[in-house]
């Protein structure tokens, strides 16, 4: 009996610096703070500053997507609506109505957690490939609005915006974008980690392992799937605004199916409920497709081969299916 | 007033009956393997992009046809056998991310093996307009009402009256169960992939000298056809042809009287009203859990 | 004091009552257990008290106060709380934090104060993963704190699942089958813990088919047969009535 307290207590107190390190609001995010303090010593040119801006928006988007299907275990098939929708609403804002940058970008995000919290108990209700289903839905109908009401949203051509001014400065160039999205995942991971590890995220958690379990012990289980549709729609729309930002234009595109299935995919390619697996693969599927360019008219097929590859041999994602190896290769 | 209204019925028996026969081959992969098969759409686009090289290499009609079917029937197979067999019982979003990445493969292949241009395939007899009450009716319409129905009721047949159709039911009722009796449940897996792909190629490619064609035409169609299968409520072959053509009617009454840009979300707002009152869709079961 | 009182209650499934006009009282600081054939429908008893169903006809009254028809949720604050027969524990979180689930209605669960990491959050939140070892060390199961819950064995589980709604601090517990696939060491090890619970004033309903440990421990005991009541009482009064005889060995006794 006292041997198995021991061997089961034991790796808990093993390498305490590693497992500090490996403590996501420890070592995680200071090891993600350094990675995106030094990248820029990496980044040759402006392209490469390009991709590495797309990549941390993703990863903000992917981040806030991963509490929802990872942690809560509720798919949604159209995220990339809510980020359309804050981008736009950032874009029609600032042009057309001449509101400040700020203003806008909250009002987008004020916008879209009403809409996703108007919409989420219903489809909330629904399970497995029915969420699926109506989530594809939700994300279509947006995308077909963004493309149709074109004296709004300028249709299928998109939307020009102008430099983003913040109390007079004007925030332009790449090293300024590239601070301004480090800063905000970097605040997006703290949150999150941040909101795991306390009663909402477990309660989350518990609602993904088993409702019924969760309903027992007081969980309002629709609340809190309603909460994370809410909380990852409001963070995919400031992500959303960013980009219309920074991109300086908009197009229908940025809301459609396929960006909302390349958003899933990165969430489950990097490992499903895990924060820094959520960012490893909105990183990989950004980088990845610049380099297919090599390949031109390949790029789908490879892109397809490795989304393939990933889920039926890293089943777990790439991120957690790494994380494990190393885990067994130092206990061994 | 009452032949416009037959001319947007026809057209949405038309292409109802192309999303009855997507959704069918969901509702018959959901049956069999409780994957719902994003790349189904990809089955109607590599029946009409073959059938179209097949023809401009000169084969008569009635040759290539059954050939891309056959065709689009061993890609169905080699996704069960590469990328879904494998897959195992992995979760549901595993599932999804799998034969969506199954679908843009299929795409980049299709864009390679062929263009990304659009292509015509000829009208099987003429396009001289048939008037019908009024309302005019393309010939190659009624070639997709009548090959959809003979493919739907040769479909009730296998499922009613053949042993393998019988096998296949069995394990969308139980699969433990079927297992038990001796169905060969992975070999039920390859033929419901078969079957579907070969049903999708035949929706494909009769609706292609409609329509047209290109290596992209998948992805709308196989939206529909899941929005057909989830109103009729999954696995359910009834259902799916209804949902089918409350889909279709729907959209063309929707373009025909109140806007063609929003003819692509119709099938969505009815799922979306449909769900939230029927979270199982039109015919489904409500399950309970128990604990 | 009358702490839980069952009316006619009734629960048909497709036509088949699972429940069937069953009335019972149970009286606050007992245990209380229930007992029956299998498909008796002794579960569902317990899934229409703790809210999983909701009763096709009759009602329960916890404190006095209708209860039936509540969520499970709803129910849990008003003091009630409960354990699976088929275990309903949340894999992908430790041990630990299982049973930190159960103080959900104890703790701070706004948004904002949890996504800012407010000090306050942090020490309720330590607070209550102090209790939570305390009642995981009380079940029997301290020595995997900091396992996940998925490599835990199936004993320890089950004694999880009770740390998990003791945690909650009800009034009203419902064990279904706590004994089930224990061996006869363990199940005398949930005996005593049952005791030591019973003992700290919660009210217990046990639904559960090892007769030694229904006999040794409970106050009284209801038999259930064909969702019907067949009798009820002491446990001495139980062992010896003809009925309950015949029903557990068929016609023939």
């Amino acid at each position: 009996m006292t041997s198995d307290v021991h061997a089961s207590a034991a790796p808990a107190r093993r390498g305490g610096l590693a497992r500090a390190l490996l403590r996501p609001r420890t070592g995680g995010l200071g090891l993600l703070a350094l990675v995106i303090a030094l990248l820029p010593l990496a980044l040759p040119n402006a392209y490469a500053y390009d991709v590495a801006i797309n990549a941390g928006l993703n990863a903000i988007v992917c981040v806030g997507l991963n509490l929802l299907i990872g942690y809560a275990g509720q798919i949604s098939l159209g995220h990339a609506a809510f980020f359309g929708l804050g981008a736009y609403a950032s874009g029609i804002l600032t042009t057309r109505y001449g509101w400040p940058a700020p203003g806008a970008l909250a009002a987008g995000a004020v916008l879209v957690g009403v809409l996703a919290f108007a919409v989420a108990r219903p489809v909330l209700r629904l399970k497995g490939h029915y969420l699926a289903m109506a989530t594809l839905g939700l994300g279509v109908i947006i995308s077909i609005v963004l493309n149709t009401e074109s004296w709004i949203t300028g249709g299928p051509d998109g939307l020009m915006l102008d430099d983003l001014t913040v109390l007079g400065w004007t925030l332009a160039g790449d090293h300024t974008w590239y601070g301004i999205v480090g800063v905000t995942l970097l605040l997006t991971v703290w949150l999150a980690l941040n909101l795991i590890d306390s009663p909402v995220g477990r309660a989350l958690r518990a609602l993904h392992g088993t409702e019924i379990g969760a309903q027992v012990v007081g969980v309002d289980t629709a609340h809190y799937k309603v909460l994370a549709f809410v909380v990852s729609a409001v963070i995919a729309a400031v992500a959303g605004s960013l980009f219309a930002h920074y991109a300086g234009m908009i197009t229908p595109g940025k809301a459609g199916f396929m960006k909302s299935v390349e958003l899933v995919t990165m969430v489950v390619f990097g490992g499903m409920a895990s924060t820094f697996g959520a960012i490893v693969g909105a990183v990989s599927l950004t980088v990845l497709p610049q380099l297919l360019v090599a390949f031109e008219d390949y790029e789908s097929i490879v892109l397809g081969l490795i989304m393939i590859g990933t889920m039926v041999f890293m089943r777990r994602g790439l991120f957690v299916t790494l994380l494990d190896l190393a885990k067994s290769w130092r206990r061994s | 007033m009452t032949s416009t209204f037959l001319q947007f019925l026809f057209s949405g028996l038309t292409l109802g009956a192309i999303y009855a026969l997507a959704g069918l081959g969901f509702s018959i992969i959901y049956n069999a393997s409780h994957v719902i098969n994003f790349a189904q759409g990809e089955f109607l686009m590599i029946g009409a992009m073959a059938t179209v090289s097949l023809v401009g290499l000169g084969l008569p009609l009635e040759l290539a046809i059954p050939l891309a079917v056959a065709i689009a029937a061993a890609v169905g197979v080699a996704l069960a056998r590469f990328a879904v067999v494998p897959a195992g019982d992995a979760s549901v979003v595993t599932v999804i991310i799998i034969t969506i990445g199954a679908s843009i493969l299929l795409r980049g292949v299709a864009q390679v093996v062929w263009d990304k241009e659009f292509h015509a395939l000829p009208a099987f007899s003429g396009t001289v307009p048939i008037s019908v009450l009024g309302a005019t009716m393309l010939p190659q319409s009624l070639w997709v009402m009548g090959v959809s129905l003979a493919a739907i009721l040769a479909l009730g047949w296998f499922f009613g009256r053949t042993m393998a159709g019988k096998a296949m039911l069995a394990v969308s009722y139980s699969r433990l169960g079927a297992q038990l009796v001796g169905v060969p449940i992975r070999r039920v897996l390859l033929t419901s992939f078969a079957l579907s792909a070969g049903l999708g190629a035949i929706g494909g490619i009769v609706v292609a000298p409609i329509t047209f064609t290109s290596y992209e035409a998948g992805v709308m169609l196989g939206l529909k056809g899941f929005s057909a299968a989830v109103l009729g409520g999954l696995g359910n072959g009834l259902g799916a042809v209804l949902g089918g053509l409350v889909v279709g009617i729907a959209e063309a009454m929707s373009a025909g009287y109140l806007s063609s840009a929003y003819k692509d979300a119709t099938a969505f707002v009815i799922i979306l009203v449909v769900l939230f009152f029927l979270p199982n869709g039109l015919l489904g079961h409500k399950g309970s859990e128990r604990v | 004091m009358t702490l839980l009182r069952v009316e006619t209650l009734s629960k048909q499934f497709g036509g088949i009552a699972a429940v069937d006009g069953l009335s019972f009282a149970v009286e606050a600081g007992t245990i209380h257990s229930i007992i029956g054939p299998n498909g008796a429908g002794k579960t569902t008893v317990l899934n229409l008290v703790t809210g999983v169903y909701a009763p096709s006809r009759g009602a329960v009254y916890l404190d006095g106060a209708m209860v039936s028809g509540k969520p499970p949720y709803e129910l849990a604050a008003c003091g009630l709380s409960r354990t699976f027969q088929n275990l309903q524990i949340y894999t992908s979180m430790t041990a630990l934090e299982n049973v930190m689930v159960g103080r959900h209605l104890r703790l701070d669960r706004r948004l904002l104060p949890s996504l800012l990491r407010f000090p306050g959050v942090v020490r309720r939140d330590e607070a209550a993963r102090d209790r939570c070892i305390e009642l995981m060390e009380f079940v029997g199961c301290g020595r995997y704190v900091d396992a996940d819950a998925a490599s835990l064995p199936y004993g320890a589980l089950k004694r999880l699942e009770i740390a998990r709604a003791l945690a909650t601090e009800p009034k009203l517990l419902l064990l279904d089958e706590p004994a089930a696939g224990l061996n006869a060491t363990e199940s005398r090890e949930v005996d005593a813990v049952i005791k030591k619970i019973a003992a700290q004033g919660i009210t217990v309903i046990l639904v559960e088919h090892d007769m030694k440990m229904v006999m040794g421990i409970s106050d009284r005991i209801l038999v259930l047969n064909h969702g019907r009541k067949l009798t009820e009482g002491a446990p001495d009064e139980i062992a010896a009535h003809p009925d309950v005889i015949a029903a557990y060995l068929g016609a023939a006794a």
